[in-house]
């Protein structure tokens, strides 16, 4: 039986009558997280968890947002509904729509690893698992976040000692906080651009713990901040923005940097490869651990990803989505 | 190989010129001569001899990580470098090595008359061995090419850093015929014990593209003004009665050249040019088309030099009775080539470059758009005064090219790139109008920023009508304005056309996917 359908706005219930990420304007949406290909704007009602409601809120703005709590159970014209943590960024969830015993998964973004900022990832046994799979590749393997954060503070460390300013740049939902809550803030003060620390105002409301930052606006004099590390989306690199640190190193962190030539392309000093979605081995794991028997896999790398499940003799296919991955900016 | 591995993964790790120098200082700095040699010899392209295919080690990595073939196919056509590509699929084992960069080489090297077990064995027991920057470099010596973003002049300032030689000399010692395998550090560079090397070339002068008006290069008549020709840039050596072709890319090219070999009985020797190998009609160029069969053919038929003879066009003279005149000003120097050349008969495959005679900028300007019907590139402006340079040194030389042909072309197939590109729709088949019917005539993947590569990859996802593989086609609704150096007809292409360089200039955002061109604006080119 199938709880869940694929339709041209997106994941749909039609039982219970409501979308999953729809990308075109729907009465009812159910939403994994806030990130703007999962969390679109124009719909009549939005449901998302209580940890992930501000950030949404605050990005779509003027709309109805319902919340729910992990692990609760909500019933919508027969049809059970729960969220359950996917460990991509606060808040972020996989929701489980079941009808008479049939249990649906969709994954939205996930990561395995704990990040220390997300509730941690758990899979959930379900029949049909609809997963992402950005990173499809065996290629991608990710080494624990803590060598990373490692690398950074030595990056950081060796800007200090050539007097350049580093410049680390994250998606500013999740990621960037990710960083800032992993990095050593005993070196020195951590800077961030203002599309970062709205992101951060709203966590601490909402009391997660941040590490202190300090905006960089017009007034702040940086020669009061010597040995600082800067966090910008990628998207102020090329802007003028970027001029007022002076001579600076810029350093990527995202999955892509596992390839040399997307750090060339970027032209990044320093790549750092972390990220908020799950690794080749996560990715297996987690589908093991579903024990689903049937897997749609969405956005990433579904061709090469696919064809790998049905060759371990899993029933997998292919769902077109209009999901971008978190990280396609970098 | 730690050290060695480290300076790669370093030089990655940033973009400022300076910043590499450094890097490369430091390693000259803790390298034994034989490693150093063998860093030059990487960075400039010559590789240890390639004794494994890569398909055994393709073959070998999916049994070392029990993937199949296809997917680490799939892999290496996402990440677009196999030895990248290998080093991410292995497991980290932990092991460790002390052995240096020349000791792997030479180990790779005497499995030559191994047994492909035994060959299999040793890259195995290397890829457990080595760690991930490690491993990445040791299949780069089998598979070849480093690209790093070094290049020979920051090789080269590096060196002049550690020895305290000159740069302009220590260019010249690294030109031409060496390999580690047969030279020392110390006779390479130190010495310069290649003095003696009858082959060697010297390093090319180089040419910027014209940036500003000419009008601000001062007076028309301080430049030699000549035809870009269209062919292969060479130095033709006479030294000792033989005779030495080499590319600007530093390949030996003297056999694929026979016909050459009559000039050498007018020559004198000691004697070395610079000029542009060009296919000939006996009245001017033939279309690069025609000198493409000749080149990446080792042996030459007779029937192919028939079909497409060469000639030298010669602009440069830089040694002349042995002695080396790159010093002299151009002026000097021409007109010593010309006096060298003027007295060889007509029907020998050699012409000099001549200067376009022309008074005022303007005129030259003009006769600058006449550029193709001389089967030339554009013009050439060179400083009557100026040296002749090793690499490229801008104010003195320049490249005055003609604008590229263009076209209107629809979007109708897209394909994700590799490498620098994996994660977007690069590559792109152009289609133009045949009546109601759209011929694809060009395959381009150049010229458009990031930022529209990147709205275009979302578009691509949204509008695809199906899937072949790894192409999409797409609903032809984008037109992009193609750029292209030249047409010629092909009876291998659905549109009955072949361009060369096809490259994107724009995307049209203000037209239609009826607007673009039709398939008879683009033969029209072809006359």
């Amino acid at each position: 039986m199938s709880v869940l359908e694929f339709r041209p706005q997106g994941i749909y219930c039609r039982q219970g009558d409501f979308f999953i990420d729809p990308w075109r304007p729907v009465e009812r949406a159910l939403i994994t997280h806030g990130h703007s290909d999962h969390a679109r704007y124009g719909s009549k009602k939005y449901l998302c968890t209580d940890i992930a409601a501000p950030v949404i809120r605050h990005r779509l703005g003027d709309v109805k947002i319902e919340t729910i709590s992990y692990e609760e159970e909500i019933n919508l014209n027969g049809v059970k509904i729960s969220f359950h943590p996917a460990g991509h960024v606060p808040g972020s969830a996989q929701i489980l729509a079941e009808i008479k015993g049939e249990r649906w998964v969709v994954s939205g973004d996930y990561k395995v690893e704990d990040d220390g900022l997300s509730t941690p990832f758990k899979p959930i046994k379900c029949h049909s698992f609809i997963s992402e799979c950005t990173f499809g590749l065996p290629a991608f393997n990710w080494l624990p976040q803590e060598e990373i954060f490692r690398e950074i503070n030595n990056w950081w460390l060796q800007c200090i000692s050539e007097g350049i300013t580093p410049i680390l740049a994250a998606y500013g939902l999740g990621k960037a906080q990710r960083l800032i809550s992993g990095i050593d803030s005993n070196i020195g003060s951590i800077l961030t651009h203002g599309a970062i620390e709205k992101t951060n105002q709203i966590m601490r409301q909402q009391k997660i713990t941040i590490p202190e930052t300090t905006l960089v606006s017009s007034k702040l004099n940086l020669n009061d901040f010597k040995n600082a590390i800067v966090l910008a989306p990628p998207s102020a690199l090329s802007s003028s923005w970027i001029k007022k640190f002076g001579k600076i190193s810029v350093g990527y962190a995202s999955g892509w940097m596992a390839i040399r030539g997307i750090k060339r392309r970027r032209a990044a000093d320093k790549g750092f490869v972390i990220s908020d979605h799950a690794d080749w081995a996560g990715l297996n794991l987690s589908i093991k651990e579903t024990e689903a028997e049937k897997i749609f896999v969405t956005h990433g790398y579904t061709d090469s990803f696919s064809k790998w499940l049905r060759f371990k003799g899993l029933d997998a296919s292919i769902v077109n989505t209009e999901f971008a991955t978190a990280e396609q900016d970098i | 190989m730690k050290n060695f591995a480290n300076l790669v993964y370093s030089l990655d790790q940033t973009t400022k010129t300076n910043k590499k120098i450094e890097l490369v200082v430091d390693f000259f700095k803790s390298a034994c001569n034989s490693d150093k040699l063998w860093c030059i010899a990487l960075f400039s392209g010559r590789r240890p001899k390639r004794l494994i295919s890569t398909r055994y080690l393709r073959e070998w990595a999916c049994e070392v990580t029990n993937l199949p073939t296809w997917l680490v196919e799939d892999t290496y056509s996402v990440i677009g470098d196999l030895a990248e590509t290998i080093s991410l699929l292995t497991p980290e084992k932990n092991g460790y090595s002390e052995k240096s960069l020349t000791a792997w080489i030479s180990e790779l090297r005497q499995l030559e008359k191994q047994s492909l077990e035994k060959k299999r064995h040793f890259v195995v027991n290397a890829w457990s061995t080595l760690n991930r920057k490690e491993r990445f470099v040791f299949n780069k010596l089998i598979t070849g090419g480093f690209r790093l973003g070094v290049s020979q002049k920051l090789t080269v300032r590096a060196l002049s850093k550690i020895t305290k030689i000159d740069e302009f000399e220590l260019s010249l010692r690294l030109m031409g015929n060496w390999h580690p395998d047969t030279i020392s550090w110390n006779s390479l560079i130190i010495n310069d014990e290649r003095k003696s090397d009858i082959s060697r070339p010297y390093p090319f002068c180089l040419a910027s593209g014209l940036d500003k008006d000419t009008l601000e290069l001062g007076k028309r008549s301080d430049w030699v003004a000549e035809w870009k020709w269209d062919g292969i840039r060479g130095q033709f050596i006479k030294r000792a009665k033989e005779l030495f072709i080499w590319s600007r890319g530093e390949e030996n090219l003297t056999e694929r050249f026979p016909e050459l070999e009559a000039l050498l009985e007018f020559i004198p020797d000691g004697s070395v040019l610079d000029g542009e190998i060009v296919a000939w009609d006996g009245e001017q160029p033939l279309d690069f088309n025609i000198l493409q069969k000749r080149i990446g053919r080792k042996k030459v038929s007779k029937s192919l030099i028939e079909t497409a003879p060469v000639i030298l066009i010669a602009y440069d003279l830089l040694e002349l009775k042995g002695m080396d005149i790159r010093n002299q000003k151009l002026e000097a120097r021409r007109s010593k080539l010309t006096e060298l050349i003027n007295p060889i008969p007509n029907n020998l495959p050699i012409k000099l470059s001549k200067e376009i005679e022309c008074k005022t900028w303007a005129d030259l300007a003009h006769i600058r758009e006449t550029s193709r019907s001389q089967s030339a590139e554009g013009i050439m402006l060179k400083n009557r005064n100026s040296d002749y340079y090793s690499g490229r040194k801008r104010g003195d030389w320049w490249k005055w090219k003609l604008d590229p042909l263009t076209i209107d072309g629809v979007l109708i197939y897209a394909q994700a790139g590799h490498g620098r590109r994996a994660n977007l729709y690069t590559d792109y088949t152009f289609a133009v109008w045949d009546g109601n019917q759209l011929v694809p005539f060009a395959k381009a993947y150049s010229g458009l920023k990031d930022e529209e590569f990147r709205r275009i990859t979302s578009w691509v996802k949204k509008n695809t009508i199906q899937k072949f593989g790894p192409v999409r086609q797409v609903h032809p609704e984008l037109v992009f304005e193609i750029a292209f150096e030249g047409i010629h007809e092909s009876t291998r292409h659905k549109s009955g056309v072949a361009l060369r360089f096809p490259r994107m200039l724009r995307w049209r955002h203000d037209k239609l996917s009826k607007d673009a061109n039709k398939l008879k604006d683009l033969k029209a080119f072809l006359t």
